[in-house]
């Protein structure tokens, strides 16, 4: 974990409600795909936790939809505004243990992780087939990486306005060795129930400190609880308890 | 060059700042951050005797200049703690700290407290009579009479200096440490967080899954500091000032009201780095107001 302050580089809206921001860090904080950082926004108390889509030396980029009051302030923040983060959080996905074909399923915010985690497999030489879910076609974004990439896609939409109609556990039926998964809780259950491959799955809650101080995240495993911020927010499928 | 350090209960605390229970985990991962060993020492996770998850989810919700907590009481009980966490604490931290030891009767807080005290890591027992947030557990800070036999209790099996922790919730807090001091309490830290609540307005509904909460943070540090100087100026036990400090001033006021120390609490979560921010910009703040001996100005309000 590291504090710096984060100069905004770009902040632009991506589809509707959801934005792209992009802030200068010194040097790479997230040597693993999956891990997060901690923004602290002007007159709010508690920091906000975002998973990355994607990350350089001297900058790294996020997506965020407007859900309440500090995403709102964000999305009216211009760039070339600093704000303070605590970078390099949670322990992030292990690529060891993947196949050579994994699937990556990614529904909603938790799309963003799946295009960070897809480079990542690319550059150890992996195939991944990466299934991204939205509610309606508005909500799209992230389609231009993912196309750019050179990797199996496939498109959801629930009530079918692009891509396939349905949910992204649709893909489940292709061949996969392996599977990774960020995004709503029916999604991840629905994937954990149905699938008997190994994987991981990154989690998303409700955060105080965003690094193990204040059991504000806590879920119950196989082994015991364990806190999303600081022993997640990656945790192995099978030892997640539904 | 300025002298930070205090007296507590005999016992020479370098600074007065002290991480706040709940706030610092068992200490060993902010290790990790800076040297934890330049505190003044640092109240652990509230502890039990049994093993507990604590309460449902969301158990966090923001306020402002603050924060909302109903964690319940999480912790793996109190054999756990000395047997593990206090072993990967004792590799990176050579000093005391306060047991923070919570409970479910009388005889559970003395239980605790006891196992607590054979632990070479203590230093001070906080017996947190006033935990807002698990149904049962508060009730012995709303009532003199069993805060005093609670104290009286743990003090009966316990060699090493005993403060408790009172509750914000009540009418008259000066009577309920009045009591903990007739129990035989060695000193007071006040206050734990202030009943409280957020509710959605998407869902209609609490934010927080049992509702209610307690609010912590710089919000209430003018309510704290009101009841530190109130129960200070009653009690002849030393008193540990706890309540939204977040600035070297803020420690320079809570001890001119009355505290012997202080503890930090929700600042912890919002910037890790705060216990060292204020260990370090405390000299600097002293010699600003003209304070050479922070002892001089305890209680000078």
């Amino acid at each position: 974990m590291k504090e710096e302050n984060c100069e905004i580089l770009e902040n632009v809206l991506l589809s509707e409600n959801t934005y792209r921001m992009t802030l200068r860090q010194q040097e790479e904080n997230f040597p693993r795909p999956g891990m997060f950082f901690a923004l602290s926004l002007p007159s709010f108390f508690l920091r906000r936790p975002f998973s990355l889509m994607d990350h350089h030396d001297s900058f790294f980029t996020f997506v965020y939809k407007v859900v309440g009051k500090g995403t709102k302030a964000m999305s009216e923040m211009r760039a070339g505004t600093s704000l303070n983060a605590l970078l390099g959080l949670g322990n992030g996905y292990d690529l060891s243990k993947s196949g050579d074909h994994p699937l990556l399923i990614g529904g909603g915010s938790g799309i963003g992780v799946m295009v960070d985690l897809a480079r990542f497999l690319l550059k150890e030489g992996k195939h991944p087939l990466v299934a991204v879910g939205f509610n309606r076609k508005v909500e799209i974004y992230a389609e231009e990486e993912l196309r750019k990439m050179s990797l199996s896609y496939r498109l959801f939409t629930v009530d079918g306005s692009a891509g396939e109609k349905g949910f992204p556990t649709l893909a489940l039926s292709s061949p996969h060795d392996y599977v990774y998964a960020c995004g709503p809780f029916p999604l991840l259950k629905a994937i954990a129930l149905t699938d008997p491959v190994p994987g991981q799955f990154s989690l998303e809650r409700r955060m105080g400190c965003g690094y193990g101080c204040c059991m504000g995240c806590t879920i119950e495993t196989k082994h015991g609880p364990r806190r999303v911020c600081k022993d997640g927010p990656v945790f192995e499928k099978e030892d997640l308890l539904w | 060059m300025v002298n930070t350090k205090i007296s507590l209960c005999g016992q020479i605390l370098d600074n007065p700042i002290i991480a706040a229970a709940g706030t610092f985990h068992y200490g060993y991962e902010m290790a990790s951050l800076y040297d934890i060993n330049m505190l003044g020492s640092f109240s652990c996770k509230g502890t039990t005797l049994e093993p507990r998850f604590g309460n449902p989810s969301p158990r966090i919700a923001e306020a402002k200049d603050g924060v909302i907590i109903s964690i319940g009481l999480e912790n793996p009980g109190v054999d756990a703690v000395i047997s593990t966490e206090f072993p990967r604490l004792q590799k990176v931290y050579h000093k005391k700290i306060f047991a923070n030891c919570c409970g479910f009767s009388p005889e559970e807080f003395a239980e605790v407290a006891y196992r607590m005290d054979q632990a070479d890591v203590v230093g001070f027992l906080e017996i947190n009579i006033s935990c807002p947030n698990v149904k049962g557990a508060s009730r012995f800070s709303c009532d003199p009479a069993l805060a005093k036999e609670v104290t009286r209790l743990v003090k009966a099996r316990c060699h090493k200096p005993v403060f408790v922790k009172l509750s914000p919730n009540v009418t008259d807090i000066v009577s309920i440490a009045l009591a903990c001091e007739e129990g035989g309490a060695d000193g007071i830290s006040l206050i734990n967080c202030i009943h409280a609540m957020r509710i959605d307005l998407k869902s209609r509904k609490p934010v927080l899954a049992l509702k209610k909460g307690g609010l912590s943070g710089p919000a209430i540090f003018p309510i704290a500091l009101r009841m530190v100087y109130d129960v200070s100026h009653a009690v002849h036990v030393p008193v540990i000032g706890i309540g939204g400090i977040e600035t070297p001033e803020d420690v320079l006021e809570m001890m001119m009201a009355g505290a012997s120390a202080v503890e930090v609490g929700a600042m912890n979560l919002v910037d890790p780095y705060i216990g060292k921010k204020l260990v370090l910009g405390l000299p600097e703040a002293m010699e600003r107001y003209g304070i050479s001996d922070l002892s001089s100005i305890i209680g000078v309000a």
